[in-house]
Formats: structure tokens, C-alpha cells, sequence
């Protein structure tokens, strides 16, 4: 599997986790959204960091090779699958009233 | 990189006082289980290839599987400023919906 078939995947498990395993449906609120786009700009300015200064360097064979902001667009699949998974289950532990205060 | 992530978003837990440190219980139970599920993805793609880091831009820990001391660092702290975002978004819009029973 290639960088961008896992991104695929991440992809889809964490939306699937949201909609149909823990039903947060962060997807479909205004919060989760407003949350993202104030994240996206500081993700994709970390991302040119570390792609431009070649801090980090990708396989050219592992990407589909369009880039944003220097770094692979599977970087933004990434980053999305990642703050989607960890707020789902912020919400999953305060309904569940794990220190919901 | 890390340290512009906690400088733009750990103020929030200050101004915002959104509450995200003092609650380390919820947001270690969040954040470990899809840390450990993207280690083993940056594992994987270490292993393979589909990523590497230079070796003279970072503090130089690399633990079993080659995975930087900074990489370990990133699951952690990235979620925390995630977290702290959509808590910052709620202090301020307080009628939107966010489902957690709060």
C-alpha cells in the first residue's frame, strides 16, 4: 500500500467511526468545521515547514505527487483523520460523563 | 514546529480557560488510542519508505522502528491542540450543537 491508499483508508474510518460506529456526527456540525478551518492554515504551515526544509522527506513512488504548500496532498488526509478520530472520542468519553466540566 | 504548535494554541487554555489540561483523563483516552493506531502507520511507513526524516534536523532519539523522539511528540501534541480548538470554538459559540452531553 502506497502513502496515498492508507490516507484512503484513514480516510474513511474516521468518518465511519463519526457517522455510524459512535454517531457524533462531528461531520455535520458547525462546530467541528469552524474548529478545522481555524486548523487547516497552522497544518498547512507546518507542513511547508517540514516538507520545504526537508525535515521530513516523502518517496516519490508513496504519493500521488500533487502538493500543497510543499508537502504531499495525502498530508491533509492525514492531519483531517487525525483530528477527526481524537474528537470523536473527546465526545465519546463526555457523553459517556468522563469529566464532561 | 512543535513548540509553534503549543505557542498557538495552548494560550486558549489560559484566555479561553478551555479546560483541556485540567482534563487529562478524557483527553488521554482520546488521544491514545489513535495515537497508537498512527504509530503503527508511521511504522509501517518508515519501514517501507514512504517517509524519513533528516537525521541532522532533529534531536537525534529514535526509538525501536526508527520512529524520532518528534514523531512520538506530534500525536501527542497535535491532538491536545485540536482539542483545545473545538473547546475554544464552543466557549465562544455556546449555542452550537456539540453532542457531548455538556
Amino acid at each position: 500500500m502506497t502513502y496515498t491508499h492508507i490516507t484512503l483508508l484513514a480516510l474513511v474510518l474516521s468518518i465511519f467511526n463519526d457517522r455510524l460506529v459512535f454517531k457524533t456526527h462531528l461531520t455535520s456540525k458547525k462546530v467541528f468545521w469552524t474548529s478545522y478551518s481555524i486548523i487547516l492554515p497552522f497544518q498547512l504551515l507546518t507542513n511547508w515547514w517540514l516538507t520545504s526544509r526537508n525535515i521530513v522527506m516523502y518517496s516519490d513512488n508513496a504519493i500521488i505527487g500533487f502538493r500543497i504548500a510543499s508537502a504531499p496532498i495525502e498530508d491533509l488526509g492525514f492531519g483531517f483523520s487525525l483530528v477527526l478520530s481524537v474528537l470523536t472520542l473527546w465526545i465519546v468519553w463526555g457523553r459517556k460523563g468522563i469529566q464532561r466540566y | 514546529m512543535l513548540l509553534f504548535t503549543i505557542a498557538g494554541s495552548f494560550w486558549l487554555e489560559i484566555v479561553l480557560k478551555v479546560g483541556v489540561l485540567r482534563r487529562v483523563k478524557r483527553a488521554l483516552l482520546s488521544i491514545a488510542p489513535v495515537a497508537i493506531c498512527f504509530i503503527a502507520w508511521d511504522l509501517y511507513a518508515i519501514h517501507v519508505g514512504h517517509w524519513s526524516f533528516d537525521k541532522k534536523q532533529i534531536i537525534g532519539l529514535i526509538f525501536p522502528g526508527g520512529i524520532p523522539l518528534e514523531e512520538i511528540l506530534f500525536f501527542l501534541i497535535v491532538p491536545v491542540a485540536a482539542l483545545m480548538t473545538i473547546e475554544a470554538v464552543r466557549s465562544v459559540k455556546t449555542h452550537w450543537p456539540v453532542g457531548d452531553g455538556k
